[in-house]
């Protein structure tokens, strides 16, 4: 299985489209070399903006270059995009429905060696309470690709969570629908609702529950707003407990937003697995985390057969 | 072209307008919307380019709010020049009105950008203003911003950023009348020396009247020929501008004319 990071598909993405589109303009604050938007400002250094460290001023300028007819990309880890610059994304890019892509690298536990400061747990939730806002975890390279492709495509305002490291490629030649939540292993026994690096590792806990007769869905929600509650809501139909798996929070995450959607149209149990309301903090790597929040393979088919034993 | 005599007349009418629509909306800022008057004025009958029959022309000149609160005066000026029927000014800040509490670009023509929480307008503005760089085009782009709104961190990132990026078809406008919420900027938390503040940013500062027509847009004439950098002027203005009994008021930020008070406000305006 081939593996490559996120952030590179999306540099790689940027420098490709900004070919063709004369439109798009690239904004960052002081990280290119990790956002990878690097690849564009070296490409079309008219077009792209580093505004230094100041995350507010970084969203205002996209959203100014949006109004003055531009198609606006702005980078910086996920936690300082969603965290420093909050107000900017609410009052301005998301209330006028600008033209403005958040992509974000860093997302999850990929600056765990940074520690507690950096490590994006929350940014999902900050954004899914936004209106107009839509909320992207691609699976891999390729989906983000397919994903940046379909934001583009529909315009207005977009947070796309990346991260650093490498990571299988899942998904070949297929097509991503936004707003369509990808069934990526059929199963009757429990649904596993999962974003990101999370899909994969709840991949892996499938094969691990088919062992033991637990026949599990696995369902890729990588547009976590608009969510695709008819998925989701066929799915605990079918299989009657659902387990949801994020890199992210437990509260006002993938987790939040299934379990809100679920008990409005069809209750079932839902547990959901994730980041408890705590910090993290630093570790030299992200596995450690996994380990420390129930998020390896074999925790997370642990997790689930229980679930499974309160299938309603 | 508008004399200045016309200008004075057409200040002290969007005053007493914004008084009327203060009153009967219950609440607003009537304070900062009288100080901000004669800029605005001067703006949109002597400076911009701009089409009120065609808010989005593409060649326009673009304003920007950034001390949202001033939008009673904006909702007026722009009333006044026909992007919307005057008659509208009557349900400012009711539910469901194309004239909110604070600019709302997507209710309201001719403005460009949503503001009311502080600190935005002069990086939005910066922003626009890189894009008609890019596409080589000629409008400028004016930024009016509060004293009191200098305080946030944001104003001074757009700063650093506008001039960086040479960007002198940019406009900052201080609405320097020396008060905020909490009482004189000098006292809450001192903002001078705010002219030496923009130089240090690299910005051309020109400090003038914010009352007087004239010599506001020979300052915005001299700023549009300034090269090589954008151009802050601060104008010194009175809060409640206009009406003896509001002029200097810091109560009168965010609380409108009483029936009484607006009765005399507009009589000192207007005449008999």
């Amino acid at each position: 299985m081939s593996v490559k990071a996120t952030r590179d598909a999306y540099g790689e993405w940027l420098v490709e489209a900004g070919k063709t589109n004369k439109d798009i303009v690239v904004v960052d604050a002081d990280l290119a070399e990790s956002t990878k938007t690097i690849l564009f400002g070296k490409a079309y250094p008219d077009r792209f903006f580093d505004v230094g460290a100041a995350e507010q001023n970084l969203i205002d300028v996209a959203a100014g270059l949006a109004i003055g007819g531009k198609r606006a990309f702005a980078s910086s880890f996920a936690y300082f995009l969603t965290g420093r610059a909050w107000d900017q994304i609410r009052n301005i890019v998301a209330h006028d429905n600008l033209n403005v892509c958040l992509v974000a690298s860093h997302g999850g536990f990929s600056a765990a060696a940074d520690g507690a400061s950096h490590l994006a747990l929350q940014d999902v939730a900050l954004m899914r309470v936004i209106p107009n806002m839509r909320v992207v975890v691609p699976v891999d390279a390729e989906e983000t690709r397919n994903a940046l492709d379909a934001a583009m495509a529909a315009g207005g305002p977009f947070y796309m969570r990346l991260r650093r490291d490498k990571e299988p490629i899942l998904q070949k030649g297929y097509r991503f629908k936004l707003g369509r939540a990808e069934t990526m292993r059929d199963g009757s026994d429990i649904t596993i609702a999962a974003f990101g690096p999370m899909v994969d590792a709840s991949l892996k806990a499938a094969a691990i529950l088919g062992e033991r007769k637990i026949d599990a869905r696995v369902i890729n929600v990588h547009t976590v707003k608009p969510l695709d509650a008819e998925t989701l809501v066929s799915a605990a139909k079918a299989t009657g407990s659902v387990l949801t798996v994020e890199d992210h929070s437990v509260l006002g995450g993938l987790g939040g937003a299934v379990a809100e959607a679920l008990s409005e149209t069809y209750p079932v149990p839902v547990k959901r697995l994730g980041v408890p309301d705590v910090y993290g903090g630093s570790s030299r790597n992200s596995e450690s985390f996994l380990k420390e929040f129930g998020l390896t393979p074999d925790q997370i088919a642990a997790t689930a057969e229980q679930a499974a034993k309160r299938r309603r | 072209m508008t004399t200045d005599e016309e200008l004075r007349r057409l200040s002290r009418k969007v005053r007493a307008e914004v008084l009327r629509a203060t009153t009967e909306a219950g609440s607003g800022h009537p304070g900062g919307s009288l100080s901000a008057t004669d800029i605005l004025v001067t703006l949109y009958w002597r400076v911009l380019r701009h089409d009120p029959k065609n808010p989005r022309w593409p060649e326009r000149d673009r304003f920007i709010l950034s001390k949202g609160h001033a939008a009673p005066a904006l909702y007026t000026v722009l009333a006044e020049r026909g992007y919307f029927p005057k008659e509208r000014l009557r349900h400012l800040r009711e539910h469901g009105s194309m004239l909110q509490g604070h600019p709302d670009a997507t209710r309201t023509p001719g403005v460009e950008v949503s503001s009311g929480s502080l600190g935005n307008g002069l990086s939005v503005a910066s922003g626009i203003a890189s894009a008609l760089k890019l596409d080589g085009k000629e409008s400028r782009v004016y930024c009016l911003l509060g004293d009191g709104e200098c305080d946030e961190g944001l104003v001074w990132e757009a700063a650093m950023f506008a001039a960086h990026r040479r960007l002198d078809n940019l406009t900052a406008i201080i609405d320097r009348n020396g008060l905020q919420i909490d009482g004189p900027t000098e006292k809450v938390v001192s903002l001078e020396p705010l002219a030496d503040k923009w130089r240090a940013f690299n910005w051309n500062v020109i400090c003038v009247s914010g009352h007087d027509h004239a010599k506001l847009l020979s300052a915005l004439e001299e700023a549009k020929k300034t090269k090589g950098r954008p151009t802050a002027v601060i104008a010194d203005t009175v809060k409640g501008k206009g009406v003896s009994f509001m002029e200097g008021v810091v109560g009168f930020h965010g609380k409108p004319c009483t029936p009484t008070e607006l009765e005399a406000a507009c009589k000192e305006l207007e005449g008999d």
